[in-house]
C-alpha cells in the first residue's frame, strides 16, 4: 500500500463520522421533506400525493410574496449594515493596543445573549414613545420612530437590534486585518496613496476572502431570520400585534404553515423554495467571488 | 475496578430510566396534563381534591401555557399527554382533526349534569354533537371606564356608550390626549383586533357559523368604526407603542396614571385592577350593541382527553373532578382564604359551572369593601348567560388569523376594510376547503 493510499484511507475514515451524520440526520431529513412537499400531511393522517399542487399554490400564496419581499428586503439592510460596521470596529480594535484583549472580549460578549432575551430587551429599548434608543435620539434633537409598531420602522428596527451580535464578524475582520502585510501599507505610503486609497487598494484586497466569507454566511442566515421576530411580533403577544405583515419573514410563514396550520407538506414546499432562492443567490455570489476576491498564493 | 464497573452500571442504568422520549414515554404509569399551571389556590386545591380521591394516581402537571404545535405534535407521534387543557374555541379544530377524543361515555359513566354548564361554553366545546371538553373558567367582556379622566373632559362615565358609533369619535377626540406625534392618552381604546367579533357582532354580524362571511358588509363596517377610533387617536404605530407601555398588571395601571379613559375587557381584569389599585375610581358597564341591548362574548378554558392518551379513564375522572360543583366551592374557599391573609379582598371565581358560581357568590364570595368588586361583580354576574361565544370551527385558528390579520392590515393603513376583509373571506375559504368544514 503507498502512503498516499494510506493517507487517503485515513482521511475517509476520519470523514466517516460526518458522512455518516450527514446521511442519517441531513441527507435523510431533506430527501423526506421534498417527498412531503409532494404530499398534503398533517401528522394525523398519512401523507396523501397531490403533485405538485404545493407549488402552485406557493406561487399563488400573498403572504409568500410579502414574506420573500420582507426577507430580502432585511438582508439587503442587514448584510451591508453589519460588514461596514464590524469593519469599522476591527480597525478600532487593532489600534486598541494593550487593552485590545479586553475590548475584544467586550465587543463579543453580546453574542452571547440568547436571541429571545434580546428581543424583549429591544422590544423596550425601541418602543417608539419611551423607548431608550428614542431618548438617546432626543439628546440630539431627533424625534425617533416607532420601531416597533410602524410597519415602515419594523425591519430598520430589526436591522439595528441584529448589529447587537456585530462582535462574531468583527473578531473575523480583525484576524484578518492583522493577516494583511505592513510593507504593502509602507509602500502605498510611499507611493503617496492617501488612507482611502490605502483601504482601498491594500486593506480590502488583503481581507477579501474573510469578506467574502462573511457576506455568504451572513446573507444565507438573515434569508433564514426567524427567532427574534418570532418572539417579538408573533409569540405571546401575536393577539395583539398589528405588525405582523412588516416582520412576516419567509421562516416565520413556513412555520406558521406547519406548526400551526399543519401542513406540513406545504411548508415542505415552502422549505424548498427558499432552498432554491438561497442557491440561486450563493451560485451568484460565487461567481463575482471570482472576481474580486483574492487569496495568498493565488496565481490567478 | 469493581467501583468503577457498579458506578458505569447505575449510570447506564440511570439513563435507561430516565428515558429520552417525549411526554409520556418515560412516564407510563403517571396521569400527564398540558397547558395548565398551578398559579394559585383555584389550580392548587382542586388538584388536591383530585389528589385526595385518587392517592394511586401518579398526576404529573406539566406546567406553562399550551403550546399547540408541541401538544399537536406530541399527539401525531402517538405520545399525547393524557389530559390538554387549551382555549374553548380551539377545541373544535382538534376534534375535527381527530386530535382530542369524544367526551360522551365519559360524561354518561360519571353522570356529568351538562345542563349545569353555561349555554355559550359548552356549545364551544361541542362539534357535531358530541361533547369533546369540560368548560372550566368563563370570562365575558364589559366596560371599564377611567372616571377621573372622563369626569375631566366634561363627560359622563355612567352615559359613556358604545351604541353610538357616529359620536364614538368625537368622544374618542375629547378624552384622548395627543399632540407633536406623541400619545400621552388613549380615549376609547377598541381593543382590536382582539375584540372584532364583539364588534361585529354589535353590528348583527358573524364570523363564524353557517352563512357567515368576513366580508360581509357588517363586519366590513365594524372593522372601519374600531380602525377608524384607533387612526383619530395618534394612528396605530404611535397608539400601540403607547398601550405597550401600560403597567397593565401592576399598581401603575393605565387606570391609575390616567393614560386611558375607557376600554373594553374582559372580566377577570376585575379582579386584577381590584388587588392592585384598590382605589382606582372606575366604572364598570356592559358593552351595548348598535341598538343599546347588552352585549357580551363569553371566553375561556376547557379540558380534553387527546387520541391516544394512555389512561382515559383516569383523565376522564380527572377531569370531572376539576369541574365540579363541590370542587370549585373548595378552591374559592382556599382562594378567598389566601387573599384575606394577604389583607386583600376576594372577588369571587367565575367558572362555567352556573352551580358552582351560584354557591361562590353566595358562600364564599368576600370584596371586603372593594368598591371595584362590589360595582363590577354583578354587572359580570349578569352578563354570564347572556354572552354569546364564538361556534365550534375545524378552521378556528385559520379564521381567527385571517380576520386578525385583515383588521392589521387596515390599522397600519396597508389596505381598506374592505379590501382586506375580501381577502381575510378568501383565506377563511381556502382554510374551511381544506379541512373539510363549515
Amino acid at each position: 500500500m503507498t502512503v498516499s493510499g494510506r493517507e487517503s484511507r485515513a482521511g475517509l475514515l476520519f470523514l466517516l463520522p460526518w458522512v455518516v451524520g450527514f446521511l442519517a440526520f441531513t441527507a435523510g431529513p431533506m430527501l423526506f421533506s421534498l417527498w412531503l412537499s409532494l404530499t398534503h400531511y398533517d401528522m394525523l393522517k398519512p401523507p396523501a400525493f397531490v403533485g405538485l399542487e404545493n407549488y402552485r399554490e406557493a406561487l399563488a400564496d400573498d403572504r409568500v410574496g410579502t414574506a420573500l419581499w420582507n426577507t430580502v428586503f432585511f438582508t439587503a439592510l442587514h448584510v451591508p449594515s453589519q460588514i461596514v460596521l464590524a469593519l469599522g470596529l476591527a480597525g478600532l480594535l487593532r489600534r486598541a493596543g494593550r487593552g485590545s484583549g479586553f475590548f475584544r472580549t467586550v465587543l463579543y460578549l453580546p453574542v452571547m445573549t440568547p436571541p429571545v432575551a434580546l428581543a424583549a430587551m429591544f422590544l423596550l429599548l425601541l418602543n417608539g414613545q419611551n423607548g431608550a434608543v428614542n431618548a438617546f435620539l432626543g439628546w440630539f434633537g431627533f424625534q425617533g420612530p416607532n420601531w416597533t409598531t410602524d410597519p415602515a420602522w419594523i425591519k430598520p428596527g430589526l436591522v439595528v437590534m441584529s448589529l447587537w451580535t456585530v462582535g462574531s464578524t468583527a473578531v473575523l475582520y480583525l484576524a484578518a486585518l492583522t493577516r494583511v502585510p505592513l510593507e504593502r501599507y509602507e509602500a502605498a505610503r510611499l507611493d503617496g496613496a492617501s488612507p482611502w486609497r490605502q483601504f482601498r487598494h491594500v486593506t480590502l484586497p488583503g481581507i477579501s476572502g474573510t469578506v467574502y466569507f462573511t457576506v455568504v454566511v451572513n446573507t444565507i442566515a438573515s434569508l433564514q431570520v426567524f427567532t427574534e421576530a418570532y418572539a417579538m411580533f408573533f409569540g405571546a403577544r401575536a393577539k395583539a400585534s398589528a405588525e405582523g405583515d412588516a416582520a412576516l419573514f419567509y421562516v416565520i410563514h413556513l412555520f406558521q404553515e406547519a406548526f400551526g396550520s399543519l401542513r406540513m407538506g406545504y411548508a415542505s414546499a415552502l422549505a424548498w423554495g427558499l432552498f432554491a432562492v438561497i442557491a440561486v443567490i450563493t451560485v451568484v455570489q460565487v461567481r463575482l467571488s471570482r472576481r474580486y476576491v483574492h487569496y495568498e498564493g493565488d496565481r490567478s | 475496578m469493581r467501583g468503577l464497573r457498579l458506578t458505569a452500571v447505575l449510570g447506564v442504568s440511570a439513563l435507561l430510566a430516565a428515558g429520552c422520549g417525549g411526554l409520556g414515554s418515560d412516564h407510563s404509569d403517571a396521569l400527564v396534563t398540558m397547558g395548565f399551571g398551578l398559579p394559585d389556590e383555584h389550580a392548587t386545591a382542586r388538584v388536591a381534591v383530585f389528589r385526595e380521591a385518587n392517592p394511586g394516581v401518579d398526576l404529573r402537571i406539566s406546567e406553562g401555557a399550551l403550546d399547540e404545535q408541541q401538544f399537536l405534535s406530541a399527539v401525531a407521534a402517538g405520545d399525547p399527554p393524557d389530559l390538554v387543557y387549551a382555549e374553548r374555541r380551539k377545541l373544535g379544530g382538534y376534534a375535527a382533526r381527530g386530535a382530542v377524543q369524544s367526551l360522551d361515555a365519559c360524561v354518561r359513566e360519571h353522570g356529568v349534569d351538562l345542563g349545569l354548564f353555561r349555554e355559550a361554553a359548552l356549545r364551544q366545546v361541542t362539534y357535531r354533537g358530541e361533547v369533546y371538553g369540560l368548560p372550566e373558567f368563563s370570562s365575558v367582556r364589559l366596560m371599564i371606564v377611567n372616571n377621573p379622566v372622563v369626569r375631566a373632559a366634561g363627560l359622563d362615565p355612567a352615559a359613556l356608550s358604545t351604541s353610538d358609533w357616529a359620536g364614538m369619535g368625537e368622544v374618542a377626540d375629547r378624552l384622548a390626549r395627543v399632540g407633536g406625534g406623541r400619545v400621552e392618552r388613549i380615549g376609547f381604546d377598541p381593543k382590536v383586533p382582539e375584540f372584532l367579533p364583539l364588534w361585529a357582532k354589535a353590528n348583527g354580524a358573524e364570523l363564524i357559523g353557517p352563512g357567515a362571511r368576513l366580508d360581509d358588509p357588517r363586519v366590513v363596517e365594524a372593522v372601519r368604526h374600531t380602525t377608524d377610533l384607533v387612526a383619530r387617536q395618534g394612528g396605530w404605530a404611535s397608539f400601540k407603542a403607547f398601550r405597550d407601555t401600560f403597567d397593565q398588571f401592576g399598581a401603575n395601571n393605565q387606570y391609575v396614571t390616567g393614560q386611558l379613559a375607557a376600554m373594553p375587557m374582559d372580566s377577570w381584569y376585575l379582579n386584577t385592577l381590584a388587588t392592585n389599585s384598590p382605589d382606582a375610581d372606575v366604572t364598570i358597564a356592559p358593552f351595548t350593541d348598535r341598538n343599546g341591548q347588552v352585549l357580551t362574548e363569553s371566553g375561556g378554558q376547557a379540558w380534553a382527553i387527546p387520541k391516544g392518551a394512555r389512561h382515559p379513564e383516569v383523565a376522564c375522572r380527572f377531569l370531572v373532578t376539576m369541574t365540579d360543583t363541590q370542587t370549585w366551592v373548595t378552591a374559592a374557599t382556599a382562594r378567598r382564604d389566601a387573599l384575606a391573609e394577604a389583607g386583600r379582598p376576594y372577588g369571587g371565581t367565575f367558572t362555567a359551572n352556573r352551580a358552582a358560581d351560584e354557591r361562590i357568590f353566595r358562600e364564599v364570595f368576600a370584596p371586603l369593601g372593594n368598591p371595584i368588586l362590589a360595582e363590577g361583580v354583578p354587572v359580570a354576574l349578569s352578563l354570564q348567560d347572556q354572552a354569546f361565544a364564538l361556534p365550534p370551527s375545524p378552521a378556528a385558528s385559520e379564521l381567527v388569523r385571517a380576520w386578525e390579520g385583515a383588521v392589521n392590515r387596515v390599522l397600519v393603513g396597508q389596505q381598506e376594510p374592505g379590501e382586506a376583509m375580501a381577502q381575510a373571506q378568501r383565506e377563511a375559504e381556502r382554510a374551511l376547503k381544506r379541512v373539510g368544514g363549515r
